[in-house]
């Protein structure tokens, strides 16, 4: 059954890579700063990812810590994990597309610095998780907690602080042309998401059990 | 309601007798604050003046680490004879406990920062006291929201292995918020000329974080320090 | 809002105050955004007025940056998402069919015995 599973993250992952850099190609040029704005087209379907894995991150550890759901501490170690891997697609690419739009690598500025932050939260929380020992996944949990309340600050503080980054108000005031690629791509990463968390929490799942047998063994 | 802050006040008291007792905590702290300014000083000072705006992270990194060293050996004291395990067991409200450790920590670090600013500001020349009341509100909100997020970690940490080290690696990051508006905010009063509504925006961004990190560490130090 | 603590032991109380406890925290919440997005006004008048000294500056009108080729930035943010992917997917297969494998052994020692 996993197989199958597995089969169908390489299909979908390898239909939507395929076609992502055909769509973007498509993608008519911004006038300001031409081809390299099209690292945006998987700039900020990585960081919504990215987003949405740290809340469903936060969320099940709330879940986790108030009801004590095994699974939903499960899905929460899945997204920390998948907020540190978008999170780094995130930031390799931002720099990559800062480099040519406003000339240096990184800026200090609140938005970047606050993304920075929240992905380092994430590792902290995966640490902990590694090297805390026995009963570290609560802990984790109120880290995660803490993650989640770092989102929305992410999000206003482009708005709210001068900054140079593009402001959220980029993504509505599309051209037509543009917005295809960009959702294709946003579809195309919360699908990844959504199956490399089942893929990875389906490894906790097996682990566990094998915890168990092994557990049932001793005894 | 009112046993609760009975609760809170009587662990208060017991942290602060311990402390009164041995001095080791303030010592130690404030001792390691001042060598981390003087390291500072060596790093940021060229040709007797520092660094423009250093003085502000000069003395905010002082009291985080400073800080992050008082959380570790106040939580360090209570492991000794599982008297944290003892507390927790108390027929009181866990939320309480949490309070009480809390005020603790405030008192230590109060005491360790009356004595730290001052010297930053004469050893820096920084005009700290032009605005004492921005300057107070902007310090002691700044070292509430560090230590009310500090406080949780340390005591679940309690449990953990590799403590020591976990400590630092997720406070720095989830208090970061709390240290730019503290770092911006003293760093517009030391500005020629204090602006004081940027000053106020920095201290309306603290008073959001602590709110919003005070509420999360009384709602989860029940769930997280639950066995 | 916290005064049940460990004593509390019926499940309807205990809903009651979660209940509670989120109502007091959405709260808490709409009177930080208000404080915050009030200074924020503030601020945003303060950048208004002192744009000119905008440590951001962006310095995409510098010629030099101009001539730098945007075709390699792309396709090496392009590859990187791309690599970085493939690695976590092929990291959790691995990990799995260890532990499948294990699992599949254990199985074959117990029925065995």
């Amino acid at each position: 059954m996993m197989h199958r599973m597995f089969s169908v993250v390489i299909v979908v992952a390898t239909i939507f890579f395929v076609c992502a850099p055909v769509f973007i190609a498509w993608a008519p040029y911004e006038s300001t700063m031409g081809l390299v704005q099209k690292i945006f087209y998987f700039h900020v379907p990585s960081w919504a990812a990215m987003f949405v894995a740290a809340f469903v991150c936060g969320i099940a550890s709330a879940v986790f810590l108030f009801r004590g759901r095994l699974i939903s501490d499960r899905i929460a170690v899945a997204s920390a994990e998948l907020v540190v891997v978008f999170g780094l697609i995130g930031l390799v690419s931002g720099p990559l597309w800062a480099r040519k739009a406003w000339g240096v690598w990184w800026q200090w500025d609140a938005r970047l610095t606050m993304a920075l932050v929240l992905w380092m939260i994430f590792i902290a929380y995966l640490l902990l998780r590694e090297y805390g020992g026995p009963g570290s996944e609560k802990l984790a949990a109120g880290v995660a907690l803490f993650g989640m309340a770092n989102v929305p600050f992410v999000y206003w503080s482009v708005n709210v602080w001068r900054t140079v980054h593009p402001t959220t108000n980029v993504v509505p005031t599309l051209v037509p042309g543009m917005r295809g690629p960009l959702w294709w791509s946003l579809v195309g990463f919360l699908l990844l998401y959504v199956l490399a968390m089942m893929a990875r929490v389906r490894l906790e799942t097996q682990r566990a059990a094998l915890e168990q047998i092994y557990r049932e063994l001793d005894d | 309601m009112r046993r609760f802050f009975t609760v809170a006040l009587l662990i208060m008291r017991k942290d602060l007798r311990v402390e009164t007792r041995s001095r080791e905590l303030f010592l130690t702290t404030l001792f390691f604050s001042v060598s981390t300014v003087l390291v500072f000083a060596f790093g940021f000072v060229r040709d007797g003046r520092p660094v423009e705006n250093a003085v502000a992270g000069i003395l905010w990194i002082a009291i985080a680490f400073a800080g992050t060293l008082a959380l570790g050996r106040t939580f360090e004291r209570e492991r000794y004879h599982d008297v944290l395990r003892a507390l927790l067991l108390a027929p009181v409200d866990r939320p309480a406990i949490y309070v009480g450790k809390l005020l603790g920590i405030l008192a230590l670090l109060a005491a360790v920062e009356v004595v730290i600013v001052p010297l930053v500001a004469l050893l820096f020349q920084a005009p700290l006291f032009r605005q004492p009341i921005l300057t107070f509100l902007l310090l002691s909100l700044g070292t509430l929201g560090f230590s009310a997020v500090g406080t949780l970690f340390g005591a679940m940490l309690v449990r953990a292995r590799s403590r020591d080290v976990l400590l630092p690696v997720l406070l720095y990051p989830i208090t970061i918020p709390v240290i730019i508006a503290g770092v911006r905010g003293i760093a517009v009063l030391l500005q020629p000329e204090v602006d004081v509504a940027m000053a106020r925006a920095w201290i309306g961004m603290l008073v959001f974080f602590d709110v919003v990190f005070i509420t999360l560490s009384l709602w989860t130090f029940e769930p997280v320090m639950t066995e | 809002m916290i005064s049940n603590g460990t004593l509390c032991g019926l499940k309807g109380d205990v809903v009651k105050v979660t209940v509670k406890r989120l109502a007091v925290l959405c709260l808490l919440l709409s009177l930080c955004i208000g404080v915050i997005e009030t200074s924020a006004e503030e601020v945003r008048a303060q950048s208004m007025q002192s744009s000119q000294q905008d440590e951001f500056v962006p310095i995409d009108q510098l010629d030099v940056e101009d001539q730098l080729p945007a075709a390699p930035l792309l396709v090496a943010a392009y590859a990187f998402a791309w690599f970085a992917m493939f690695v976590y997917l092929w990291s959790i297969w691995r990990r799995l069919a260890r532990v499948e494998r294990e699992l599949a052994s254990l199985a074959n020692r117990t029925t065995g015995r």
